[in-house]
């Protein structure tokens, strides 16, 4: 299997998206004759032209909107946003018009839609560019959200967001962007709500989505290699819809639960997660389900000191010898 | 207020020969008496809706649309098959106009099942996709690229059409709608922004609210054009309206066309005060010299296509029909619980293969 980076896994997924349905087209800042601000359109717009691939000005709200318009005719956009923390200037169209006209009318609406670009911090560029609103999207139903952690998850889950007739936000990350993973040549997709068992063990359950998965997985080898501890680590991939059922079967299993995300701690995904498995495997817990999300604060310019204020593997060990302590 | 300095290169008809318009000329008397239902048909459903909001049978907002119906009424009557519309939340004229049925809309603002929403919009949210109409949004300016995303769509299609979206005078100060202005002319996007300029804002005046008043002169920064004319004369919407209409789908260019209207009561009924912000003879004044009710059924006394005893006969009709839409909303069921999480997802009310893993609500 060819080894490819996350960022043309992407890339992939969006033209055989584009040559796929005609509805398809792409838009967002410097997409186009720019090749993408992380060079993920690269070529796009040279091979499918001006009507598939379109540069915006810097208008998230107005483009946003119009995307999610052009969707209720039957068009189905991929909108870019630079950094997800862009996308705050255009809430009021993603998080009332994309999520609620289906509601609204009585379901005679639907936005099929798709809100892409990179939701993390860990990048040295402070805190107005450093969200990571998957719990924001999440609170909003009528939404859907997808945090792949990989090359191979990313373009399964991109051509079934683009599929998919609801509006479905994929959040990337640009410390995966040059990552490689081995993706199959022959298409595939990947189904929303349904997460990925990375690494199967007995002693403690880790839950984890998007980069945090990858970090913990490290950190897995090396509990097992220095502390004896076996650990099953669940990937989300998909974080609404959620696979409740593969956490519980975990939970079930080892008793004990990490939960690890980049997101701020207070209703961040894990609060969620962590309600559910105290509801629905509360006999089974050996100890208290622990988590580690990015240190709470607005995220810190310092490099050193973001390093230590996201997860990292120090601290997901840290975490995992309290579950077991 | 300072002359306008007209845009538009499009050549109309004399200001006071809008009934000679081509577009008007060529009506029937049967289109015209059509003309006068709708616009009357609004202004009984309405008064209908305000005696059920007085009664406690209505709730939340009531955002009457009375003093304004010409506007709706004119531009809706000018849709091609592939234009389409969407407007603010002062939407019940632009509903009935496009045909939506008084009971759907009474029946929504009832909160019950068999509204256009079931219930689940309220009066601010009324839709109806396959009339081409597609709200009904309660976000100011929220809906202005929403407007400029279904004429993109037209054009990506290759149709020949265009959107028509709706915004009120204080909606142009939106920073959504600037950027929409900018993108729609950027891209050659044929969507035509009305701007109902009823003169306030809730409680602010126009003057308190837009460093230059005449509205439409914005467009000159996107170089767009504009043109501004009198909503009370339903053939002057139509003539006004239809040039920009055809400008946008025959040339794929945007239009700002503002026009002059006045809103009779309150911003919504529970603005009991609006005889505060401006004076009872403003609006005294209004309502004897331009209603558009009076007005076009004086023209159309004049002309000869509706007599006193049609007008009678019309008014009664319509005052049963908007009745009868109240009985229908009243006896009409809420919908059950069950449906609170319907139409949420439409993967998931279609039960499609995608909707079938994982959680999709999270109950408590
Ligand atoms: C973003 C936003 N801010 C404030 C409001 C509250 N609000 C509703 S209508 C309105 C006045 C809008 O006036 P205008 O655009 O002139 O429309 P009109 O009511 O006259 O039709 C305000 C302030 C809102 N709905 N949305
Ligand atoms: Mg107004």
């Amino acid at each position: 299997m060819p080894l490819i980076t996350y960022r043309e896994a992407i890339k992939q997924a969006l033209a055989e998206e584009i040559e796929h349905d005609e509805n398809v087209c792409i838009m967002g800042e410097e997409v186009a004759q720019y090749n993408g601000a992380y060079k993920v359109t690269e070529g796009l717009w040279e091979k499918y032209g001006d009507k598939r691939v379109i540069d915006t000005p810097i208008s998230e709200a107005a483009f946003s909107g119009l995307a999610i318009g052009a969707s209720c005719l039957g068009i189905r956009p991929v909108v870019e946003m630079m950094f997800m923390s862009f996308s705050y200037v255009a809430i009021d169209q993603l998080f009332n018009n994309a999520s609620f006209c289906r509601y609204m009318s009585g379901g005679l609406m639907n936005v099929p839609i798709v809100v892409r670009g990179p939701a993390n911090g860990g990048t040295n560029v402070g805190a107005t560019h450093s969200h990571t609103p998957e719990n924001m999207v999440a609170n909003h139903p009528g939404l859907k959200v997808v945090c792949p952690s990989n090359a191979y998850d990313v373009k399964g889950l991109m051509k079934t967001a683009i599929r998919d007739n609801d509006p479905v936000f994929v959040m990337e990350n640009t410390l995966l962007y040059g990552e490689k993973w081995e993706v199959p040549e022959e298409e595939y997709l990947i189904e929303l709500g349904v997460a990925n068992i990375l690494r199967e063990g007995s002693d403690l359950t880790i839950v984890a989505h998007g980069r945090c998965a990858m970090i913990a997985l490290k950190a897995a080898e090396t509990l097992q290699a220095q502390h004896g501890i076996n650990v099953e680590l669940v990937d989300l991939r998909s974080i609404r819809p959620l696979d409740e059922e593969t956490i519980l079967n975990s939970v079930k299993k080892t008793g004990r639960a990490l939960l690890v995300e980049e997101n701020k701690p207070f209703c961040g995904v894990d609060a969620q997660i962590s309600h559910l498995i105290q509801l629905k495997a509360f006999d089974y817990l050996d100890a208290p389900v622990h988590r580690v999300s990015a240190i709470d604060a607005p995220q810190i310019y310092a490099k050193p000191l973001e390093d230590w204020q996201i997860p990292n593997e120090e601290r997901i060990i840290e975490g995992a010898l309290k579950c077991l302590a | 207020m300072p002359a306008a300095k007209k845009k538009s290169t499009t050549k109309g008809s004399p200001a006071e020969n809008f009934l000679q318009a081509p577009i008007n000329a060529n009506l029937s008397s049967e289109e015209k008496r059509d003309l006068y239902r709708t616009i009357l048909g609004i202004r009984r459903f309405e008064e209908r809706s305000l005696q059920a909001y007085n009664q406690g049978k209505i709730g939340g907002f009531l955002h009457l649309y009375i003093g304004q119906e010409a506007v709706a009424a004119g531009v809706v009557s000018l849709m091609e098959e592939n234009d389409h519309i969407i407007t603010a939340y002062r939407d019940h004229g632009h509903a009935l106009a496009v045909g939506m049925s008084m009971n759907e809309c009474m029946a929504e603002m009832y909160g019950k099942h068999t509204g256009c929403s079931k219930g689940k919009g309220g009066s601010m949210h009324f839709f109806a996709p396959e009339k081409n109409y597609w709200g009904g949004h309660g976000i100011v300016a929220g809906q202005t690229p929403l407007g400029a995303g279904l004429a993109f769509a037209l054009k990506y299609k290759g149709l020949k059409g265009c959107c028509v979206c709706f915004l009120g005078d204080g909606a142009v100060n939106q920073g959504s709608f600037m950027e929409t202005l900018n993108l729609v002319s950027l891209w050659g996007i044929p969507v035509v922004f009305v701007i109902e300029n009823n003169g306030y804002s809730m409680g602010t005046s126009l003057a308190r609210s837009s460093a230059e008043e005449n509205l439409a002169h914005r467009a000159d920064g996107f170089d767009i054009e504009w043109d501004v004319c009198e909503g009370h004369d339903v053939f002057e919407v139509r003539e006004y309206a239809n040039r920009a209409m055809t400008r946008a789908r025959e040339e794929m260019k945007p239009f700002l066309l503002e026009i002059r209207t006045y809103r009779y009561r309150g911003h919504s009924v529970a603005d009991a005060n609006h005889e505060k912000y401006r004076t009872k003879e403003e609006i005294e004044e209004y309502k004897k010299n331009k209603d558009p009710i009076n007005v076009l059924k004086a023209q159309l006394l004049a002309d000869g296509s509706l007599t006193e005893e049609d007008a009678g006969k019309i008014n009664l009709e319509v005052k049963s029909e908007a009745e009868a839409a109240a009985k229908f909303a009243e006896q009409s069921p809420v919908a059950p619980r069950s449906e609170i999480q319907t139409d949420v997802y439409w993967e998931v009310d279609n039960d499609t293969s995608n909707s079938l893993k994982g959680t999709y609500f999270f109950n408590d």
